[in-house]
């Protein structure tokens, strides 16, 4: 137990360390999917959000009583359980929002990063620790969604969240907003995210 | 930590410790508790999402009735529902009657049915005397992003308007239309295909009942 990261360590790390987008690369489905525009991406970026904390929560508040060769039974059980309660209350309450993330709020389920953390940390640790845990991962996830829809949106339509934002003369760059963009802009802020570890490593190396 | 529960199975009886149905309590105990919650989420909520629907075909209604920036000045929408008696069964249409200053001006069916990989449901515009479309609008479909999602895009669903509904409307390709033929989009045929089956399906169906006898006319509630 003693070598498991502290509650404060497992929201830092989700962040950025342990990016679930950027470092982990799971939850690539709706990372390419839904950031064609800022609204869907922070609708995306809310409930798998929610459904982590949700998930990881009852995870760690159960996990003396999984069997390991019944948890991922478990764990997919709880996950369809909030994925369906988002999906109907986005119908219910934003739904023209729900008929533009169409199959991708039901696809929560299969999301990667949420069966993750509920194996690496809610399965393990205490509460504390899996909220800390899921409330950093939604933010990593989140910013992930973001850096990547706000290129896209401005790239391709010259609007950011519904308001111009470039000049109109700004020849919009339709492919940003379709699926090619997605990967191009995934790919290049990789790229960047890479780079800039890269530098940081060298100069840690160098001086240490 | 998870080794705390360990024990407690050991002094349990092998054919009790070995049951499949045993070692899944846990499982099926939250399955009903899970149940028993999305069964409250969806009583309280499933109200509002079929209000949300209704509102959305109600939003599209004129477009289908009227060219747009064309339109009636006082519309006024009544829903209701056509009953098709078969030998065998009894289908229901929903229908939205469409009036203008009092005037008739046209009827828009909802229809449904199976397209390439799942159901589609559209609106159907038709003139007072039900024998020409007058717009057509695809509700919820999900066809092949990129191919059949096109039977969404205006500039096919604009083949329809004009067509007259005496004889069923054909699928071509190739790009020529004589009149009562509708080109397929390139790569999904089957997807339109579906789409005129579904709008010839309704029109022969409701054919002759697009009169206020045949219609079951809901009461608004406000």
């Amino acid at each position: 137990m003693a070598n498991l990261p502290t509650p404060l360590e497992r929201f830092v790390q989700g962040i950025l360390p342990e990016n679930p987008v950027y470092r982990q690369f799971l939850g690539l489905c709706p990372t390419l999917a839904v950031t064609n525009g800022l609204k869907p991406a922070l609708t995306m970026a809310l409930a798998v959000g929610f459904v982590l904390l949700c998930a990881n929560v009852i995870i760690s508040l159960i996990r003396s009583l999984l069997k390991p060769h019944l948890r991922i039974v478990i764990f997919t059980l709880t996950i369809a359980t909030f994925v369906t309660i988002v999906d109907r209350v986005l119908a219910a309450y934003m739904y023209q929002m729900s008929k533009t993330l169409g199959p991708y709020i039901p696809l929560i389920i299969v999301n990667c990063i949420i069966i993750c953390r509920c194996e690496v940390c809610a399965s393990r640790q205490s509460v504390t620790a899996a909220a800390a845990d899921a409330v950093g991962q939604s933010i990593g996830f989140g910013l992930a969604l973001v850096s990547i829809a706000v290129v896209r949106e401005i790239l391709g339509t010259g609007m950011l969240a519904g308001y111009q934002v470039l000049p109109d003369a700004w020849p919009d760059w339709v492919i940003m907003v379709l699926p090619p963009g997605a990967f191009l802009t995934f790919g290049l802020l990789m790229a960047l995210v890479n780079w800039i570890d890269a530098i940081r490593t060298e100069k840690n190396t160098g001086r240490g | 930590m998870a080794s705390a529960a360990t024990p407690v199975n050991e002094n349990r009886p092998a054919w009790l410790r070995d049951n499949h149905l045993f070692q899944a309590w846990l499982v099926l105990m939250l399955a009903i508790i899970f149940g028993t919650c999305l069964a409250a989420v969806h009583i309280n909520l499933s109200d509002r999402i079929a209000e949300n629907k209704l509102n959305e075909s109600l939003e599209r209604i004129p477009g289908l009735i009227w060219n747009e920036g064309q339109g009636g000045t006082s519309v006024d929408i009544v829903s209701g529902k056509i009953v098709v008696k078969k030998e065998d069964r009894t289908l229901y249409y929903p229908v939205f009657k469409v009036t203008d200053e009092g005037k008739l001006a046209g009827w828009v069916v909802k229809a449904a049915g199976q397209g390439y990989s799942g159901s589609i449901e559209l609106l159907l515009g038709l003139n007072p005397a039900g024998d020409i479309i007058s717009g057509l609008f695809i509700l919820e479909q999900t066809e092949t992003p990129g191919l059949g999602n096109k039977i969404t895009f205006p500039d096919w669903l604009d083949q329809f308007p004009g067509q007259g509904t005496k004889a069923p409307l054909m699928v071509v390709k190739g790009g020529q239309t004589p009149p009562g033929a509708i080109d397929a989009i390139t790569g999904a045929t089957i997807s339109s295909k579906s789409v005129v089956g579904i709008v010839n399906r309704a029109v022969s169906e409701t054919r002759g009942l697009l009169t206020p006898e045949h219609i079951q006319f809901v009461e608004r509630s406000q």
